[in-house]
């Protein structure tokens, strides 16, 4: 009898999935969104429970806590290792459903029909090839593995090649299901596809890639409902999916790179013979006792966050710059650019953490109009996003990408390592100009000397 | 093509059209919470995974699924857990956090 209600069950689970997504559209009712997609899980997972054909809940009830066990310490990460969890938790998505898709063939094959085979296939491939490049993220994002791309000659039409073969193993396994002897091998060439797709991506790209994976996940699981006939995984997989898709549609706009670029470019490869070219050049450099002098008489400063602050740390330390500066009346904002970071809406997340209003942080379209009016724009960690050459240097590799328009600030104050180029190999020209200053040193140590300037020498 | 074939598709395509316009709405503020969110509403490969584990069928397929089991229950738990933690740390100017 309760069986019936489980359709109902599912219905209701995407019904609530829907919800908890477009209550995501704004910090008012975005906690709410994500209390009614637990609601939903939990439709879903005990109407799964409920079903007849489960004859014992023992491993089941295993998995679960082994599961939870797992889960929890990974949702306490500190902020700045969210990149590495996402790409992590997205490698043991796809691996749960290239498992199921893996036990399903070997429980049905060879009476299997083509459109489930067909189905299976891509569940299996997607499912191996984003776990494995999943992992790969994560190890570049862990700095396990090299940051920057590896790339060989050759590599794309291999890399080609070995798709093609994964891609015809599939079809050959939905023309002859009972060629059982090939799943094995299909397998592992997904697995390996996943690793050398990532091999020749650099951190730089990062979000991009991490939100195309996101979309594999997605995909692989809707694959599965097509193999269940199940509507309510071919709902979520969906939704998953055009996520995942439409964060890497942004990502590669704010980059003004295709797809096929991203994947197959290896960025940071161009820009090697111009690095020598510009190190001669002189720069202004200033102290950080000079730089809290600049920023006291300054009526609105710009903060420009990217992926060094993170690797630094220092979202804190900005967080005690902010309320020094918000007190002396300097107004303060905060500029983020589509693609600083490692993944989509990093730095939201670094500054909200260190506790620094939302309505602070001023998307790039909006940010761009008020540097013009702005004393001081404040680089911290940022680079390329920042390049003046994106607007008008035809031969830089950047050219044309939208920029966070910082030179056309009164003063830009540029706190750096050192004057080593960024990740993508690129010199910035924007270090050069005559209204540019540069603080060097570690982004959370010139910031916290900043900060005693203020306060009074220290003591603090 | 079978209806079952035909009815998925229809699924398919009309959630994907849902995803697409609900998604696109959603302010890039909250980019990471999405794809935290959406991590753990993909793990809903559990039902899946729930079935073949408790099916019991060959002691392989039992193998797999338990682990598949696993490997959704984490991404459920951490998934929700650190969106929920994130929006928390979201507040506006001249408001403590909650």
């Amino acid at each position: 009898m309760i069986e019936r209600a489980i359709p109902l069950l599912y219905l209701a689970a995407a019904a609530s999935f829907i919800l908890a997504l477009k209550w995501l559209s704004a910090v008012a009712t975005a906690r709410r969104g994500v209390i009614v997609g637990i609601a939903g899980m939990a439709l879903a997972v005990g109407g799964t429970l409920l079903r007849p054909e489960i004859v014992s809940y023992r491993w089941i009830g295993v998995a679960f806590v082994v599961g939870t066990v797992i889960g929890v310490p990974m949702a306490l990460m500190p902020m700045t290792a969210v990149p590495q969890r996402t790409a992590l938790s997205h490698a043991f998505g796809a691996l749960a459903a290239a498992l199921v898709g893996t036990a399903e063939f070997y429980l049905r094959a060879p009476r299997i029909d083509r459109v489930t085979m067909g189905a299976l296939a891509l569940e299996v491939l997607l499912g191996f090839l984003t776990f494995t490049a999943s992992l790969m993220a994560f190890g570049k994002l862990q700095e396990i593995l090299p940051t920057r791309p590896i790339t060989w000659r050759f590599q794309n039409v291999a890399n080609l090649s070995l798709l093609g073969l994964a891609a015809g193993s599939g079809v050959y396994l939905v023309a002859r299901p009972d060629a059982a002897w090939l799943f094995p091998a299909f397998a592992c060439l997904s697995l390996f596809f996943g690793v050398l797709l990532i091999v020749p991506i650099g951190g730089a790209d990062m979000p991009t890639v991490i939100s195309l994976l996101n979309s594999y996940a997605g995909l692989s699981a809707a694959a599965m409902g097509f193999v269940l006939d199940n509507k309510l995984l071919i709902v979520a997989g969906a939704l998953d999916g055009s996520s995942g898709f439409i964060l890497s549609v942004i990502m590669c706009r704010a980059m003004n790179r295709s797809f096929t670029n991203v994947l197959f470019g290896a960025f940071g490869q161009v820009g090697e013979k111009d690095r020598a070219a510009g190190e001669q050049r002189p720069v202004r450099s200033a102290t950080a006792e000079e730089a809290a002098g600049t920023l006291q008489a300054a009526g609105l400063v710009i903060v420009v966050p990217g992926y060094g602050m993170a690797v630094a740390q220092a979202q804190h330390k900005v967080r005690e710059l902010y309320d020094v500066l918000t007190k002396a009346g300097v107004e303060v904002k905060f500029a983020i650019h589509p693609v600083a970071g490692r993944m989509p809406g990093h730095m939201n997340v670094l500054l909200a953490e260190a506790d620094i209003p939302y309505d602070r942080l001023v998307e790039m379209e909006d940010v761009n109009s008020d540097f013009p009016q702005a004393d001081v724009a404040l680089v911290l960690g940022a680079n390329d996003v920042t390049n003046p050459a994106a607007r008008h240097d035809r031969a830089s590799p950047i050219f044309g990408m939208p920029i966070l328009e910082v030179d056309k600030a009164r003063t830009v104050m540029v706190v750096k390592r050192s004057m080593n180029p960024g990740f993508a190999g690129i010199e910035n020209e924007l270090y050069y100009l005559d209204r540019t200053l540069m603080v060097f040193g570690d982004a959370k140590a010139v910031v916290g000397s900043i900060v005693r300037e203020f306060t009074g020498g220290g003591g603090h | 093509m079978s209806p079952e074939l035909e009815q998925g598709l229809y699924v398919f395509v009309l959630a994907t059209f849902v995803g697409l316009e609900v998604i696109r709405r959603v302010s890039p503020l909250l980019h990471t919470p999405l794809m935290s969110l959406t991590n753990a509403i993909s793990a809903i490969a559990v039902v899946g995974s729930i079935l073949v584990a408790g099916e019991q069928k060959t002691p392989l397929s039992t193998v797999l699924g338990t682990l598949a089991v696993a490997c959704s229950m984490i991404n459920i738990v951490g998934g929700y857990l650190i969106t929920y933690r994130m929006l928390r740390m979201f507040r506006k100017s001249g408001k403590e956090k909650p």
